[in-house]
């Protein structure tokens, strides 16, 4: 085939043909780099996602003994006939320490004692005082009770813990794993889900300890930052899009809210301790204050993703608004608003998932305080989910590893059922 | 100039301005022009500061009136000294070039320009005697009165029920749910809509086609009953069956109102206007009695136009 008889565009077309090859080559290229990408951020979700699953979902169950309560009106101290108030102060803890020994006859000396009452969780007295306050019928009786067990038991129970290690090494000794595996031979042990983790607040033992606290405290703090930063922000959107002059000082305001975006979210923390708890007196640990705190934090970037919403509704909407005759703000509400609304949304969730997530502003307003009293509203002192994530992270005993893992599993699934909720709104908005 | 395969859809008109188009040889300053064998740069005429519009650019007793309007956008002047009037019950067109100002001027009538920050609008303007720039001027019951068709179908995306009871709604012209139903209704049907979508007035307005979407909008501006309607280039965007519609629509709305449109199309110009005003660079050239200016344009500008010269 000779060239020379070619017209023009027969040799552009030759020309075009050879660079396609390298065309092609590069978009698939891209593609590949593309898939690595995704593929590596799945692969780091799902290590992130097992690992937390992985040690959390141990926390979600809870050791039991079947202990049998010799009731004795002596050891309790108690009169024949108790009142209630009798009945709450009486010795529950030598009653089971005394029945422990009657399980146990041959353990002697002061610290193999120790060891068989630390099978058995600090709080289980209280489960029994609660059984006994509800069941008076059980006094003088001896009855066979399912008690909860001590954290390091309980590890032990849940096969955490490897009895091949050296004693030295592992916190549950020799003597107490001979006495669970007798117990566990005897069917005296149970796995059970555990109410307390989400009934409970903080607690010292990790088998007593739950999240009702900081999941309560989360929700108040997220529901006051909502209250406050959706309206403002939403509004300051509006005005600056829709009413504000554009001119030096709306310039000067925009710049402002682009900066505050970026500043480090302890010093919003810095402010309200400063302003809101010294200056305006308002109570320490309180969602109240932490909400007030987050908001501030979180207005920019609601003001700046609902701005951007606002900006992308098509000019003839409001055009058409006009057109009709409706008056500024009638094309603003009626028909601006509701079409940004699934931007607008888009933002909120993302700067309350901002909220949710932040735990350094908190530390300075208190809320990092080991509070066990579920707040009933948004003055009571409270902790939030990853304080309390820092908290239990914090702590030295084993117990709380896995409470850890599940708080922030506890955290995750609050996120989801928000987003969730955002999404389910969003999807509502978009229909009309 | 569109391909004779669209004039089937046209009604009376369209004979005479097909016949033009192919007759280039009427004018002396045409024929000038057609003997070099050039298009005329139309950059030639910028340069007329104080030109005197062509034609009857004024009428009796008018519906709207406009005198000496000057339109900047920033430091860029848009429209240069225009004065027009608009008569009663009659249906303008304003054709011209892009960027000449047609929709820019059309946009002063009922004050669509104040949304536009950078725009600044000088003259005089009434509508009825009343000043539409005045302080006590209030630009929503003049945009009541002066409704306003746009180039690309903008229907609210909501139901087609509530696109046309938007309007009389925040009006507050019906009184209960049988008067707004009657509203709705009339509006469709004088749009000649309504047997189309008689069973779907809850579906989205957005669903509806093009040529459709654009009668409801329509339907939308004569819910209000205003006096004027205003259209800028209502077709542009719209099929020639659709188009052909909607002119009809036209033809029977200007028993009713007084109709300013604005068009790319001479063919529409032709077919749908009694009186036509050529703007060119921000200034008006030429008005006259649509037939006089398609037959007879009297300025070198509009003749060049019409013939396709140039645009």
């Amino acid at each position: 085939m000779s060239n020379m008889n070619k017209p023009e565009s027969f040799k552009h077309s030759d020309a075009i043909q050879a660079s396609l090859k390298k065309r092609y080559a590069r978009e698939r290229r891209f593609q590949w780099y593309g898939r690595l990408a995704v593929l590596t951020g799945f692969v780091f979700l799902f290590i992130l996602l097992a690992d937390i699953v992985s040690k959390g979902s141990p926390a979600f169950t809870q050791q039991f003994i079947k202990v049998s309560v010799n009731l004795d009106r002596d050891t309790l101290d108690v009169p024949e006939n108790p009142t209630n108030d009798q009945l709450f102060a009486a010795d529950y803890q030598g009653v089971i320490k005394a029945s422990l020994r009657d399980m146990f006859p041959d353990v002697s000396g002061r610290k193999d004692k120790q060891q068989l009452y630390r099978l058995l969780s600090i709080g289980a007295e209280y489960n029994l005082r609660d059984k006994v306050i509800e069941n008076p019928g059980l006094l003088g009786r001896t009855t066979d009770i399912w008690l909860r067990a001590h954290a390091e038991a309980g590890s032990y129970l849940k096969g955490q813990v490897d009895a091949a290690m050296p004693e030295s090494d592992r916190r549950v000794k020799d003597l107490q794993v001979g006495w669970l595996d007798q117990l566990r031979a005897e069917g005296r042990t149970e796995s059970r889900f555990n109410i307390a983790f989400f009934t409970n607040g903080d607690s010292r033992e990790p088998e007593m300890a739950g999240i009702r606290v900081a999941l309560y405290g989360s929700f108040f703090t997220l529901l006051v930052t909502f209250a406050i930063a959706f309206p403002i922000g939403v509004f300051s959107a509006v005005y600056l899009e829709e009413f504000a002059p554009r001119n030096r000082i709306t310039d000067l305001i925009e710049i402002n809210i682009n900066n505050l975006a970026a500043v480090p979210s302890i010093v919003f923390g810095l402010l309200g301790l400063a302003v809101f708890i010294n200056f305006f007196d308002l109570p320490r640990s309180a969602p109240l204050v932490g909400g007030i705190v987050l908001s501030l934090m979180t207005l920019p970037t609601i003001i700046i993703t609902s701005r951007a919403a606002i900006q992308a509704v098509s000019p003839s909407i409001r055009e058409a608004a006009l057109g009709v005759g409706a008056s500024k703000l009638q094309t603003v509400f009626h028909h601006v608003i509701p079409v940004a609304m699934p931007g607008i949304l888009t933002g909120s969730i993302i700067g309350m998932a901002q909220a949710l997530g932040e735990s350094a502003p908190l530390l300075m307003i208190g809320m990092v305080a080991f509070i066990m009293d579920v707040p009933g509203g948004v003055t009571d002192p409270a902790t939030v989910l990853p304080v309390q994530v820092y908290l239990w992270a914090d702590s030295p005993e084993r117990g709380f590893t896995e409470k850890t893992s599940a708080a922030i599993m506890v955290l995750m699934a609050f996120l989801i059922v928000m987003n969730a909720l955002a999404v389910y709104l969003r999807k509502r908005f978009e229909l009309k | 100039m569109q391909g004779s395969d669209t004039v089937k859809f046209m009604p009376s008109a369209a004979g005479e301005v097909n016949m033009k188009s192919d007759d280039r040889s009427r004018s002396p300053a045409a024929q000038a022009g057609a003997k070099e064998g050039k298009t005329l740069d139309i950059r030639d005429h910028t340069d007329v500061t104080d030109y005197q519009t062509i034609g009857s650019p004024f009428v009796d007793n008018p519906k709207m009136s406009a005198r000496n309007v000057n339109v900047f956008y920033g430091d860029k002047q848009a429209i240069l000294d225009v004065s027009l009037d608009i008569g009663r019950n009659e249906v303008i067109a304003m054709i011209g070039p892009s960027g000449c100002g047609k929709s820019t001027f059309l946009r002063t009538l009922n004050r669509m320009n104040d949304i536009i920050p950078i725009c600044r609008v000088q003259g005089d303007f009434s509508l009825d005697g009343d000043n539409i720039y005045g302080a006590e001027q209030d630009t929503v019951l003049l945009r009541a009165r002066v409704g306003m068709v746009f180039q690309k179908p903008n229907p609210f995306p909501k139901s087609i029920y509530e696109n046309v009871a938007y309007g009389p709604r925040i009006h507050g012209l019906a009184h209960n749910k049988t008067e707004m139903d009657e509203i709705v209704e009339n509006s469709l049907r004088r749009a000649s809509l309504f047997s189309e979508v008689k069973d779907q007035l809850d579906k989205p307005g957005t669903g509806l086609s093009g040529g459709q979407q654009q009668r409801l909008c329509i339907a939308r501006a004569i819910a209000v009953s205003p006096e004027v309607i205003l259209m800028d280039e209502p077709c542009s965007a719209l099929d020639p069956i659709a188009t052909a519609r909607i002119e009809e629509l036209i033809d029977e709305l200007k028993e009713n109102y007084t109709i300013a449109i604005v068009t790319h199309s001479m063919q529409q110009a032709a077919r749908v206007s009694e009186r036509t005003a050529y703007f060119h660079l921000g200034k008006l050239i030429e008005v006259g009695d649509t037939k006089q200016v398609f037959t007879m344009p009297k300025h070198e500008l509009t003749e060049n136009y019409i013939t396709g010269r140039f645009g």
